[in-house]
């Protein structure tokens, strides 16, 4: 048996461009199929002479074949190669086969030919436009119990895949002089002139070659050659030019503002190995001064009754099975025609020895020279008749064809039906592009009209039609968009083409055999079995704009966004209101325009890419540790360090204990650091934070608050005094970002005049902190050229220093209400300092603690921490820092803030410490506080718990709060009531431990 | 007992021992190097020119070097500065800027950037993965320097030739940075 | 995505290098500690929000660094101008602004879309 003959008996010698030796094998639905390469899965299967290929979405009718491009909204198939690498709704029309291919048909149960779904059919009176909408409206339980789950089951297609995607994306930013949308005659053409300029040229097309409408158009010569042959010339020339990169197999799905494209590679999906290593699609981002639109025209259904059976499919995408791929798609094949286009249909089916049972013309005069032709080959001719109604269960078996306005009709017997009702201009990225349409009504078409970008389009796209004016408007617009306006670059590439017959016709809106009658089902969107009923009951229920009747409808929503359907249901929605269509309007393009698969949207950003993970010079250190760790923002801090045995609870109440009685080193490096500098650094300060700075010596460091101009607190943080013109400033470790944005704000633009400078240091830093009683001890021997006595170097301080032979910035500071230091290191050096640090801190008993401790120990100490006891609400006299507020200046970053009647008035949430009665009882973060649990709901909530910890050093539970008027309430009792019980608390002191503050000192 | 101050500490440089690249596209780290974050007014600039040894140059864009340290233009007020050799202990930069009298600020950040070299003809496909410049020659020359976005982090991006690229970015998003240059690269050979 | 001029690098560059800071051409007012709650409020918590032409502050945040001012046409999102930070309001140039005009008329937003959906 030769190759040829098995792969397929629909396969016609002698037509087609494969080559009948390479053979791929795939199965579909099981069964093993033979097909050549070059195939789409639609040629492949349709050379077998399998029309069936799934189930429609909500009637579950029996769905072919449509298309032979990216407009099809019928055969949406599962394409897999593993289980990993799975894809749903994978347009047969689109994918290329490739040997080892398993795919299978969707929406449908138990199987294919046996489609439990299709009871829907019958029911299709419920299921009219709208059902949802007045269906499912009671009783209100239902909905989640029945309603829901049952369209869950019967509703949307394919079914997603439930591993993860094995496959790889890529992404790449490109930049070019000119991109061209679109490789068929016009962007083919463009290409050559812009390319020959010396521009940089980017040629994009969604096939597998070049081409476009010549893949069919066998009737077309260009400069002398067949036309497809030309193109491949052309592209093989571009190739070769520098200049130009030519991707195939890549979609535009989006024209974006200021020249933004957004471009899909398919890579791998055609091939039967990919390596590893190629991504299995690319995209692009693409930065293009100029866009030519070359993006063709798309081939209208015709609307009628029952045109959506297996076999019923567009001319052109015959032709293309035919001239392209070699299979015919039936033995006995009718044209039902509004546009002389298909007549080649016939044309090509004839010649290649197929049965062309007639050609069912919708006009009444169809053009001449096609209608020349089809006479002199013998074919029948039916002019002004129309299909009114077609059979077949699971394949067209016939179809019943009348003279428009007449009752006799006769039936037909064929096994393809071919239909055309003209072409619809592809203006989806010029109107992406939010370029203007006008409708010019003599062609039923919406064309490009006012530019809102640097784009021009040409050829189909444009409604340019005749060859030779389109050749010259595609030479013209590349040498423009290249920036070359003369003729002479045109001139010197300049070649003819010709067209067997010029084109005429078109229609849009159902045709007689739609009928008025309901249960007729003529269908406009087939994805979404939206039928010309449906949009005229749009209507009568009230909808009048195009907007309503697309959402009421779900006309033009599926993922193929209306290609085939918008301009019928527009007509339709149009004769029904009694207004012209411009008036009706048109809805707007969006991107993408094919669907885009996620993995090429998220292209590196996976695993490890997925978002930075920041870990501090110490980190592998703390994770040999054994350390557990916490995200704080992208940072990945050490949260506590768990003994062999030890839970977090455990690990935590022993860190605790032993930072207050020997002590404990902590890695502080992620702590924002922004050094100012200049002479007006005091004064800048002095206007950013609530404090006085111009007072603080250099030597010496301070709390300081931020507030924002509103006089709530923006961040806070110690700041030391380096020299009369070096601040090191820190900020909290979510806050760094934003603080210096915020700084650099009021530098910028409010105070340009002050000679200050800032630099975000907090990377070059690794910080170290110890803390406890034997804090100075721990560090002594490592300090060099500095007293750390506690007379010379008094908490609060800082200096500069060595430590470990390394220049160090050296802070006296405490966050845990015990002697402090915090080691500032250039931060290569961090892993040595810390590891000499901890090795003498564990001889001395000390400890490695993490942000869990740190967090109990501050609160201990009732410390604040931003963004956890404050939310953005809360003033520094609010969290009981009315003290860091300088009362001398006279401005500040919030000074007028502060003075608002709602944040000087009494009763305004303060900060309070909250012991529980039972000692044992933890709070929950965010528990609410009442003063009465018995008052009837809604209770009125007095404020909420922020802080909330099992202090292992006084046995008990503490909490923060904050409590309107808490201030005035020490000692009440107040409520936290919980779903199961209602906790009784006492207001207290922030302070829990060390009330004194003598440790801190020591 | 162990003498603890005895010690000295050692570097323990970000992305130590990562390796990466492809056919058109290899991935190496920089040395150590030492660096300044430098600001000053315009009027001012010469006076820092002097004290560095290096033209600070003032067209947006550009780089300039000299006497061993490449002085690269961020803002119209900020140079990043990056002195060869090996930025131990004593910052050179800093004490040689603070001889400028007139008012500006010199910040240490030699280590707060690290440097991933991508050289190769596939090296501006590969940091075209995630950076949205034009890096062109037209655009983007030999000695053309920017700050800018790569993927989800900021670098500063110096081109020292014309197949050699030079991406500074802070040390905690130097394993990003390198895992999705070494995924461009990949991707760039293709 | 964007393209948007910064001034100070005199050079287009891609929408994810900068930052929106809002609208431009606010002033703190200089003596603000003596405010009335009716300035402050218009100084700090009131904005126009503006349909249209618009000016607004940019910073190049992942390039210079700097702050600046554009005047954007909210509905087609192109940018008339952009200029650099303490420089007065700027007037829309003749030429620009007869292009911006035009387009105003030509341009489909959404609002216009769903507009016609009464």
């Amino acid at each position: 048996m030769s190759s040829s003959s098995n792969s397929g008996a629909f396969r016609i010698k002698g037509t087609g461009r494969h080559t009948p030796a390479r053979t791929a094998r795939f199965t579909f639905d099981g069964k093993s199929y033979t097909a050549l390469e070059g195939d789409t899965v639609a040629s492949a299967l349709l050379a077998h002479g399998v029309h069936l290929l799934g189930r429609s979405f909500k009637y579950h009718r029996p769905r072919g074949i449509l298309s032979a491009g990216p407009e099809e909204p019928n055969a949406l198939l599962d394409v897999s190669r593993d289980a990993s690498r799975r894809q749903p709704n994978v347009r047969a029309t689109v994918q290329e086969v490739f040997d080892g291919a398993k795919i299978a048909s969707q929406n449908r149960w138990p199987s294919l030919k046996h489609d439990i779904g299709a009871f829907n059919d019958l029911l299709s009176p419920f299921f009219a436009a709208g059902f949802y909408y007045k269906t499912f409206m009671w009783p209100k339980e239902a909905w989640h119990k029945l309603y829901e789950p049952i369209i869950r089951r019967a509703a949307g297609l394919g079914e997603a895949p439930k591993e993860g995607d094995t496959d790889h994306y890529a992404s790449r930013y490109e930049h070019c002089d000119v991109l061209i949308a679109g490789a068929g005659v016009a962007g083919l053409t463009a290409a050559l002139s812009a390319a020959s300029t010396g521009a940089k040229v980017i040629l994009v097309d969604e096939q597998p070659e070049v081409g476009g409408a010549l893949h069919f158009d066998s009737s077309t010569e260009i400069d002398g050659k067949n036309g497809y042959d030309w193109a491949q010339g052309v592209a093989a020339k571009l190739k070769a030019m520098p200049n130009v990169t030519v991707l195939n197999r890549t979609t535009v799905f989006g024209y974006y503002n200021h020249g933004f494209l957004g471009l899909v590679e398919r890579v791998t999906d055609h091939l039967p190995l990919p390596s590893r290593d190629l991504p299995r699609e690319r995209l692009w981002q693409v930065r293009a001064k100029k866009v030519v639109l070359a993006t063709g025209s798309i081939e209208r259904h015709m609307v009628f009754a029952n045109n959506d059976r297996p076999g019923i499919m567009l001319a052109s995408a015959a032709r293309t099975f035919l001239n392209h791929h070699g299979v015919a798609v039936g033995r006995a094949v009718a044209v039902y025609t509004a546009h002389d286009s298909a007549y080649e249909a016939a044309f090509d089916l004839k010649r290649a020895g197929i049965d062309v049972v007639a050609i069912i013309d919708n006009r009444k005069l169809p053009g001449e020279a096609v209608l020349a032709e089809a006479r002199s080959l013998g074919l029948e001719v039916l002019v002004g008749h129309s299909v009114v109604d077609t059979a077949g269960r699971h394949r067209v078996s016939s179809i019943t064809v009348a003279r428009n306005g007449e009752k006799n009709s006769r039936k037909l017997k064929v096994d393809a039906l071919l239909v055309s009702a003209g072409w619809t201009p592809s203006v989806h990225l010029f109107s992406q592009s939010r370029g203007k349409l006008r409708f010019e009504a003599e062609n039923d078409r919406f064309l490009p009209d006012i530019y809102a970008q640097d784009c021009i389009s040409i050829g189909a796209c444009n409604g340019t039609d005749d060859l030779s004016t389109l050749i010259g408007e595609a030479l013209s617009a590349g040498a423009e968009m290249a920036g070359h306006k003369g003729a002479d670059s045109i001139d010197a590439i300049a070649f003819a083409g010709s067209n067997l017959y010029e084109w005429t016709g078109g229609m849009i809106g159902a045709a007689e055999g739609a009928g008025p009658d309901t249960a007729v089902k003529a269908f406009v969107d087939f994805q979404h079995d939206v039928t010309a009923k449906d949009i005229r009951l749009a209507v009568r229920e009230g909808m009048h704009s195009i907007e309503h009747i697309k959402r009421f409808t779900t006309n033009g929503m599926a993922s193929d966004q209306g290609k085939l359907s918008n301009m019928h249901g527009l007509a339709i929605a149009s004769e029904m209101l009694g207004r012209p269509i411009p008036q009706v309007g048109l809805t707007t393009f969006r991107a993408p325009y094919t669907p885009v698969t996620y993995g090429t949207l998220v292209a590196h950003s996976r695993g490890d890419l997925f978002d930075p993970a920041r870990k501090t010079p110490m980190h592998h250190l703390e994770a040999a540790e054994g350390a557990e760790f916490e995200d704080v923002g992208n940072w990945k801090r050490a949260w506590y360090f768990p003994k062999r045995g030890e839970d977090m609870h455990a690990a935590v109440n022993r860190e605790c204990k032993t930072v207050r009685e020997v002590g404990g080193v902590f890695d502080a490096s992620t702590l924002g650091k922004i050094e100012v500098v200049g002479p007006d650094a005091a004064q800048f300060l002095n206007l950013l934070y609530t404090n006085a700075w111009d007072t603080l010596k250099p030597g010496k460091s301070r709390y300081g608050i931020m507030t924002r101009e509103d006089g709530f607190i923006y961040d806070d943080g110690v700041v030391g005094r380096l020299a009369e013109d070096r601040f090191h400033v820190t900020t909290t470790t979510g806050g760094a970002p934003r603080v210096l944005q915020h700084m650099e704000d009021y530098l910028q633009t409010e105070f340009p005049h002050l000679k200050v400078w800032l630099t975000s240091t907090t990377e070059q830093w690794a910080v170290i902190a110890v803390q406890g009683p034997q804090a100075r001890e721990i560090i002594r021997p490592f300090v060099e050229g500095l007293d750390i006595s506690a007379e010379a170097f008094t908490h609060m301080s800082v200096a500069e220093c060595t430590v470990m032979g390394v220049p160090a910035r050296l802070f006296r500071v405490s966050f845990t209400g015990e002697i402090g230091f915090e080691i500032n290191v250039p931060a290569d050096f961090g892993p040595a300092v810390w590891k000499a640090i901890w090795e003498r801190a564990q001889s001395l008993g000390a400890c490695l603690y993490g942000t869990e401790t740190m967090h109990v120990l501050r609160a201990e100490k009732g410390y604040l921490i931003v963004g956890q006891d404050t939310d953005g609400t809360v003033t520094p006299d609010d969290a009981g820092y009315g003290w860091a507020v300088s009362k001398k200046k006279t401005d500040f970053v919030g000074i007028r803030g502060l003075k608002r009647p709602d944040l000087v008035r009494e009763g305004r949430k303060q900060l309070v410490g909250l012991l529980t009665k039972d000692p044992n009882e933890v709070l929950e973060e965010g528990g609410q506080i009442v003063a009465d649990p018995n008052q009837p709901k809604p209770m009125t909530m007095l404020g909420h718990v922020t802080s909330s910890y099992w202090s292992e050093n006084l046995g008990r539970s503490i909490a923060m709060a904050l409590v309107a008027g808490g201030r005035a309430k020490m000692g009440e009792t107040l409520y936290v009531p919980m779903k199961d019980k209602t906790i009784a608390v006492e207001v207290t002191d922030v302070v829990f431990v060390d009330k004194e503050g003598g440790r801190i000192n020591g | 007992m162990v003498d603890f101050g005895a010690e000295i500490a050692t570097r323990t440089l970000p992305l130590a021992g990562a390796h990466g690249g492809s056919s058109v596209a290899r991935l190496e780290l920089a040395a150590p190097a030492e660096r300044i974050s430098l600001r000053v007014a315009a009027a001012d600039v010469a006076a820092l020119s002097a004290a560095l040894g290096v033209d600070l140059p003032t067209e947006p864009k550009t780089s300039a070097s000299a006497n061993g340290r490449t002085a690269m233009w961020l803002g119209p007020d900020e140079w990043l500065v990056i002195a060869d050799g090996p930025g131990e202990i004593g910052s050179g930069l800093m004490a040689e800027a603070a001889k400028a009298s007139v008012p500006h600020s010199a910040a240490d950040v030699s280590h707060r950037n690290t440097a991933i070299l991508v050289s190769g003809p596939g090296a501006a496909a590969t940091i075209n993965t995630g950076c949205p410049q034009d890096l062109s020659l037209a655009a983007f020359p030999v000695g053309a320097c920017s700050r800018t976005i790569f993927g989800k982090v900021e670098i500063v991006l110096l081109r020292t030739a014309e197949d050699v690229f030079r991406v500074e970015v802070w040390r905690s998003f130097s394993t990003y940075a390198f895992g999705l240059l070494a995924e461009g690269a990949g991707d760039a050979a293709l | 995505m964007l393209l948007i001029h910064c001034p100070y690098c005199e050079e287009d560059r891609s929408e994810l290098e900068f930052r929106w800071a809002g609208e431009a051409h606010i002033a703190r007012p200089d003596n603000i500690a003596a405010i009335s709650d009716e300035e402050f409020a218009e100084y700090f918590f009131l904005r126009n929000n503006e349909k249209g032409l618009t000016y607004e502050r940019w910073r190049h945040i992942h390039g210079c660094g700097r702050f600046f001012n554009a005047a954007r046409d909210t509905v087609s999102d192109k940018f008339l101008m952009t200029y650099k930070a303490g420089l007065p309001k700027q007037p829309i140039p003749a030429e620009t602004k007869a292009e911006a005009i035009a387009e105003e008329k030509t341009v489909e937003t959404w609002e216009q879309m769903e507009g016609d959906a009464r």
